[in-house]
């Protein structure tokens, strides 16, 4: 599909609010307008509904598991409860939630418009792709209204293949989400190859994009593998095939390798995009173009790379050899490099900026210090005499949240405070919404923080029970968990306010210089009136703020030393 | 930023702690093998750098919010958007590090995964939802009994699904895997006991899969394991018998408290009268626990399958006799 030739509509000036004019909401009306939509934007609101209400479901029984936390023994439910409800968590955070948010839901929007383009390279397959998701979720609601299952996410055999409960069904739904998820990043792949505008070459591309890309290679090539374990798993317990089971004949270790060796490029497809989008926001909301674009890009692709070959460290304690533990530990800290250097880029942006604490920043701020510990507690755990004491237990947990939750949804959280003028056209209540950041920072710091230390000190992972010592450790965590519910309430209120009564947003908010923000608040079904041509999406100092239209508008390339810039919350108030 | 203080605050407290307590400090929790120190060097080596590395990061962040933050009137100042020779440093700095964790980290990994020629061995068995020890002389126990300052190599395998065996004290930790034996080993280095637990989620009772190692002083151990082998003289029948029922598989099937499960409870069980598959029925005497214990098939309660493998040969006729005397007593 090319970006020109659009039907006859009346083109706006960029810099307006379309809200009440013609937009992409407003184009059509109806239940079946949705439902039947080609349109990436309605397809990726409808992804950022579901998954937000996948987040929710993973967030109350996130709530339930630390309530049970708070003693040891039975609080509020019993342990058979107890671990379907850590499988519930991890199974809907990870397959539902974390693994399509940032690239389906804002992926989707934003991805076609960085490119100046009117659509995805496949809409239908979009579309598509959506409904294998929505599929996929019903028949992981499914294994849970029929009675729960208790595997954990991970489906380790032979528990899964001998333990009496909807595994089947689970893994099927696991087994669907990953065609959705292969579906988005085909879609991804062709149309940053194909549909780049007049002037964006490879190393022009808004990083974000890069990030995708990553991603998409890692889900076109890793998910399949998924598929297949998922299929033998399935075989074995409904046939009888012996694979995994060793009554059967079969290996569990072997049912690991597989696991994993998706698994652990699932980690990257999670942080890739988060990564994208911490390039964008710390570039705009420091007004610097941004440090080390080759460097930050180069990085995508080497951890797109070498994710395939670290998944071996899941199983330091497995079994298997020590020179396997050798060659997977090395390649693990190979992998820590390019985060580092990421790190330093991002740094590097802030230096000498004009740097704007607006939501947004803020999260990109709270993603370094979280992603920070995330980072340096791998080292830990890639230290392979270390990672015998440390494997299995809480320190684990710990050190997984911080990366997935610290990084990427913080990321998400970021990506969706940056984007929403764009997406819906009005504006947040930025006090609201700043203190909600901060909270989110402190509550999740609580919550997770004291888990090094019960992990370190001998806790394991999925414990329905635990001994006296490490009471403590359960009540701060489960205090700081109330706070992140508290801080997610806050933002649900703020957010569907916005939706309301926010006040309208300029085309251009923040001051950004990637064609996503070069067309109306929300933009037209087509996204553009004209084909845009790309120039450095970095150079955002070419824009400036207009007290007028209360947005940024580009100062025609000039050099832009002393120019205005809002008082601290005029954008945003 | 509160994570800032936080960190700085557990890090100066951490310190503090190991210097005062003897290897239990503020992560770690008390050594108690010989290959624990050579972990908890690594550990701290590891928790200096990534302090280090994260006061740097927060810091430097903390530094240009504060002193390039957005003034109304004040642009941004020039700056270059890349800077080899800074990319190269600081690829190559991180790089440097991390080879000395991997390197370090490997080298102790093998030691500890290398046991020494003359050391103890001891079956483990892991089974949902306890640990089971055998000693060369036939002795098998619920804890780790084991000698101290003398290499013990453990043999471990799984009768249903994957376990992890982990002593937190011993910094060892491995998977107990259904077909096939793991291996590991360990020197304890005093007296006294530590915590086991299962670190590989197996069920419903994975986080009650508890046990402990009692290390016994020299000699000390010599001594428990011929008590041990010889519990059922030393101990009165009925409470030999309920050894027997934990640690020789009867537990797996039949409950003390009347709950369902493969066999039927030995709650209140002595003195009934059972029917049996067919239509007969039974009462519950010495003959008939005897007759089940060494031909289960011969007569089946009713409403149970006949899974229950022999005994014959497996179990004496003393041990027969305590298991009698066990029953008699679950009221």
């Amino acid at each position: 599909m090319e970006a020109t030739s659009f039907e006859a509509v009346t083109p706006l000036p960029p810099s307006e609010n379309a809200l009440g004019r013609d937009n992409y909401l407003s184009r059509t009306h109806g239940l079946r307008s949705w439902l039947f939509t080609l349109d990436h934007k309605r397809i990726a609101i409808m992804y950022l509904v579901s998954i937000l209400a996948s987040f929710f479901l993973g967030g109350v029984s996130a709530l339930l598991i630390r309530t049970e936390l708070l003693g040891p023994h039975k609080t509020i439910m019993d342990a058979k409860t107890y671990n379907q409800m850590f499988t519930l968590h991890g199974a809907v955070m990870i397959f539902l939630f974390i693994i399509p948010g940032i690239p389906a839901a804002l992926g989707n929007f934003v991805l076609p418009m960085m490119l100046g383009a009117k659509d995805v390279a496949f809409p239908r397959l979009n579309l598509a792709s959506y409904y294998l998701w929505v599929i996929g979720a019903l028949f992981a609601v499914l294994s849970i209204v029929l009675g729960g299952v208790d595997t954990g996410w991970t489906f380790y055999t032979p528990y899964s293949t001998t333990t009496n409960s909807n595994v089947v069904l689970l893994t099927f739904g696991a087994f669907i989400l990953g065609f959705s998820s292969i579906f988005t990043g085909m879609n991804f792949i062709v149309s940053i190859h194909k549909l780049r505008p007049k002037g964006m070459t490879w190393f022009k591309m808004p990083l974000f994009l890069w990030g995708l890309y990553g991603t998409a290679i890692l889900q076109v090539i890793a998910t399949p593998v998924l598929a297949i374990t998922l299929l033998l798993l399935i075989m074995e317990r409904a046939l009888g095939v012996g694979i995994f089971d060793p009554a059967l004949g079969g290996d569990p270790v072997l049912y690991q390798h597989f696991f994993w060796f998706y698994s652990h490029p699932a980690v990257y497809i999670m942080i890739l995009p988060a990564m994208g989008i911490i390039s964008e926001v710390v570039s705009v909301f420091s007004r610097k173009h941004i440090f080390g674009y080759r460097m930050i890009a180069l990085s995508s692709i080497a951890i797109a790379i070498l994710s395939f070959l670290v998944w071996g460290h899941h199983m330091f304690v497995s079994g298997q050899s020590n020179l396997a533990g050798l060659i997977f530990s090395f390649l693990t800290f190979m992998v820590a490099i390019p985060s580092a250097i990421k790190v330093f880029n991002w740094l590097a942006t802030m230096y000498k900026g004009s740097i704007w604490l607006a939501t947004p920043m803020i999260y990109v701020l709270s993603f370094l210090v979280l992603f920070g510990i995330g980072g340096l507690t791998g080292l830990f755990l890639g230290a392979l005499a270390v990672n015998v004491h440390l494997h299995d237990t809480y320190f684990v947990v710990a050190h997984f949240h911080y990366v997935m939750f610290g990084g990427t949804m913080i990321g998400f959280l970021a990506g969706l405070h940056y984007w929403w003028p764009k997406m819906f056209g009005r504006m947040y209540n930025e006090r609201m919404a700043q203190i909600t950041a901060i909270l989110v920072f402190i509550g999740f710091n609580t919550t997770f923080f004291v888990q090094f230390v019960a992990g370190s000190k001998g806790m394991p992972r999925r414990s329905f029970n635990y001994l006296p010592e490490f009471r403590i450790y359960n009540q701060i965590s489960t205090i700081g968990s109330y706070l992140l519910g508290l801080a997610f309430v806050m933002m649900a209120v703020y957010l569907v306010r916005s939706l309301i009564s926010g006040k309208p947003a300029p085309a251009n908010p923040w001051g950004s210089a990637t064609l996503e923000w070069q067309t109306a608040s929300p933009p037209p079904t087509e996204n553009f009136a004209h084909s845009p041509e790309a120039g450095d999406p970095y150079d955002v100092e070419a824009w400036t703020w207009d007290e007028k239209i209360g947005g940024y508008v580009k100062s025609g390339g000039t050099v832009t030393s002393g120019a205005t810039v809002p008082t601290v919350g005029t954008a945003g108030a | 930023m509160p994570g800032l203080n936080l960190l700085h605050l557990l890090y100066l407290l951490q310190l503090g702690a190991a210097a005062i307590a003897d290897g239990d400090d503020f992560f770690m929790p008390a050594a108690g093998s010989t290959s624990a120190p050579g972990v908890d060097r690594i550990f701290h080596f590891i928790l200096a750098v990534s302090v280090f590395f994260f006061l740097l990061i927060v810091g430097l962040m903390a530094l240009f919010v504060a002193k390039y933050r957005r003034r109304p009137g004040v642009a941004p100042l020039p700056s270059p958007t890349h800077n080899t020779a800074l990319e190269v440093t600081w690829t190559a700095i991180p790089i440097a590090i991390v080879l000395v964790i991997f390197v370090w980290g490997f080298r102790v990994f093998l030691d500890m995964s290398t046991p020494p020629a003359n050391s103890y061995e001891i079956i483990v068995t892991g089974q949902k939802w306890k640990w089971l020890f055998s000693y060369p002389n036939g002795t098998v126990d619920e804890n780790l009994h084991v000698p101290v300052d003398r290499p013990v190599r453990l043999v471990m395998t799984s009768e249903d699904v994957i376990h992890g065996f982990f002593i937190p004290d011993f910094r060892l930790k491995h998977d107990v895997v259904p077909g096939r034996y793991s291996k590991v080993w360990f020197r304890a280095v005093k007296a006294g006991e530590h915590q086991i637990y299962c670190t590989q989620y197996c069920g419903t009772g994975h986080s009650e899969m508890l046990a402990k190692v009692v290390v016994h002083e020299p000699g000390g151990f010599e001594k428990w394991l011929a008590d041990a082998g010889n519990f059922l003289k030393k101990m009165p029948p009925a409470q030999a018998g309920e050894k027997l029922y934990r640690i020789r598989g009867c537990a797996q099937c039949h409950s003390l408290d009347g709950a369902g499960s493969t066999g039927p409870t030995f709650k209140g069980v002595w003195g009934r009268k059972e029917a049996l598959k067919g239509g007969a029925s039974v009462l519950v005497d010495e003959n008939y626990v005897r007759e089940s214990i060494l031909e289960p098939q011969a007569k089946v309660v009713a409403g149970f399958e006949p899974v229950m493998p022999t005994y014959k040969g497996r179990l004496t006729d003393q041990e027969i006799t305590a298991l009698i005397e066990f029953m008699k007593t679950v009221k």
